[in-house]
């Protein structure tokens, strides 16, 4: 190496780079690689080997698993269950950040310290009396409660981070759109809102992983087959068919799939989302 | 009186409806679970009656809960060393300008955007299949047979996946963290005559602590969390001896119908995870300001 320039001694050493990162990345996409060959796969072939390619590429095998575990329908129920408990948490946290970083009352620096004392509760402590109240209220096994409880356990993080952006903003801007009769709702859906655009943007990437990948909560609140979410279908599915790999394989490519699609586009947001989330 | 009123409709307005679902869904069952923890409620009947400390008690004497709540300790004490580890050294190639930095970055953030029933089943999978297939032709005795199949080896292959889906995330963080170290910092070190390595030591490490205080807080505060992997991959089998402390306080209530115990059990989870994680931020913040 000695009598090497600076220049070549760098170049070896970040080809040496590469190939210690080519190395560790084909250890991570190793088991993705592993479930896609043997989701075309006869049960029969993966046990003989399961890291061949198939002899054939069965489709069947995705047919048969969307219908047995009621694809569609689960996919449906998650990305409405998504898109309505994300709604309701952009509009009703922006507000509750915008009053509690605006209005200096002490109820509002009141129940902001409860939210943010509140984020260090891990979910286990609050499942069980959750299910026995909501139960003794017969709310279980609706959508409609799980979106609400989305919107309660996803309240105290939403607002802390719009509170932090929003007290970055200028108060001008608001003040010269109240001097000119506009009420402080309109002032905020007009003025304050669009500028928040970052945040929610943020917002949006982390709870849509957080609430579409969820088992816990909807495995305790959603009980019959045809409320079930993705994560839910899939685990039953997994459960009754473990042993026929082929399909097993393919029910788990089949909830992998849209994800990874959906994720090349929007990249750029979701790693800008990850880090501006955990750097709060 | 009026302004009050007026106060209160703009509070109603802005902040009714996230306030009533948070303290509905969070804080209620958090003070009616405390509650709980001094009951023998069943689960089935309506009645039940107030039995003081005699959870507690009982919790103490639990051996089951007592080896669970210590693999936890030792589960997460793996799975943050390893997993900040691995991001920190990832992170640390993947800012040094070698080829297709950004589709490695992508490769090693990907198992965070699934999940952990999914990865579970894969590495279920893998550790029950494809690993012992690789290790009978190839010869490899660690691999010819199953990992789930053992406790010791089935607690490592839950540490690995763990490992395996988490350093990418962090890795994100430290890269945030060493593309914001100014460059001009670097270049001084290095002209002062500074080598790589006391590059790294003196300069990169000192400047990461805020990276180092977010990213230990996230992996510990999960690690004591987990349960959908733990589910999907090892079942906390064989014979229980996987089952973490969050799998069990599930099994307990619900299985078991013990939802007094049960949730006398989770409020010391949160009271351990609620001092391990203030004690990391309080060290690190402190490290943040001597460095």
């Amino acid at each position: 190496m000695r009598g090497l320039s600076p220049d070549i001694k760098s170049r070896i050493l970040n080809v040496f780079k590469f190939l210690v990162v080519l190395f560790i990345a084909s250890l991570y996409i190793f088991p993705f690689a592993i479930v896609v060959i043997n989701s075309f796969k006869k049960t029969g072939e993966v046990i003989l080997n399961p890291l061949t390619l198939p002899k054939e590429f069965r489709i069947s095998n995705y047919q048969e698993a969307a219908q047995r575990m009621r694809y569609f329908r689960s996919f449906f129920n998650t990305f409405v269950i998504t898109l309505f408990s994300i709604s309701a948490i952009v509009i009703f946290s922006s507000m509750t950040a915008y009053i509690f970083a605006r209005k200096k009352w002490p109820i509002n620096k009141i129940f902001f310290g409860i939210m943010v004392a509140s984020m260090i509760i891990p979910f286990q402590a609050i499942m069980i009396p959750l299910v026995k109240i909501y139960g003794s209220m017969n709310m279980l096994n609706n959508m409609w409660t799980l979106i609400y409880m989305y919107l309660g356990f996803g309240t105290a993080f939403a607002v802390f981070l719009y509170h932090g952006f929003i007290k970055s903003i200028p108060f001008e801007l608001e003040e010269a759109a109240l001097v000119d009769g506009a009420s402080i709702f309109q002032t905020f859906w007009r003025i304050v809102f669009p500028l928040l655009k970052p945040v929610t943007i943020t917002l949006i990437i982390l709870d849509a992983l957080w609430i579409w990948n969820d088992f816990l909560l909807p495995s305790l609140i959603l009980i019959s087959a045809e409320k079930r979410t993705l994560q839910l279908s899939t685990f039953y599915f997994y459960g009754t068919f473990t042993s026929n790999y082929g399909l097993a394989m393919a029910a788990l490519m089949l909830t992998i799939f849209p994800i990874i699609v959906v994720s090349l586009f929007m990249q750029k947001y979701i790693i800008a989302g990850i880090i501006k989330g955990a750097i709060k | 009186m009026n302004r009050c009123f007026s106060k209160f409709k703009v509070f109603t307005l802005f902040a009714g409806i996230s306030t009533v679902a948070f303290l509905t869904v969070v804080i209620l069952p958090f003070i009616y679970g405390i509650y709980l923890t001094f009951t023998n409620w069943d689960g089935i009947h309506s009645r039940y009656e107030f039995i003081g400390f005699l959870n507690y008690l009982k919790l103490v004497k639990d051996q089951v809960f007592k080896s669970s709540f210590l693999l936890t300790l030792k589960y997460a004490f793996f799975t943050v060393i390893f997993t900040n580890l691995i991001a920190f050294f990832l992170a640390y190639l993947l800012t040094s300008g070698i080829r297709g930095q950004n589709i490695f970055r992508t490769i090693f953030f990907t198992p965070n955007l699934i999940g952990g029933i999914i990865l579970g089943f894969i590495w279920q999978f893998i550790f029950h299949n494809a690993l012992p297939y690789l290790g009978q032709q190839l010869r490899i005795g660690i691999f010819s047979e199953s990992w789930l199949a053992t406790p010791e080896k089935a607690f490592w292959a839950l540490v690995i996946v763990t490992v395996w889906q988490y350093s990418g995330y962090m890795m994100m963080i430290y890269i945030a963290g060493l593309v914001g170290i100014p460059q001009d910092l670097i270049e001084s070190a290095t002209i002062d005559g500074a080598g790589k390595f006391t590059l790294l030591t003196k300069v990169i490490l000192p400047l990461m602590v805020p990276s180092f205080t977010v990213c230990l807080f996230l992996s510990l505060q999960r690690s004591f969390m987990v349960y959908d992997l733990n589910l999907a991959l090892t079942k906390g089998g064989p014979f229980k001896s996987t089952e973490l402390v969050a799998m069990h306080i599930y099994n307990e209530a619900f299985l078991s119908q013990n939802y007094g115990i049960g949730q006398a059990k989770a409020f010391i989870l949160f009271i351990t995870v609620a001092i391990i994680t203030l004690v990391q931020v309080y060290l690190s913040k402190k490290a943040e300001v001597e460095l």
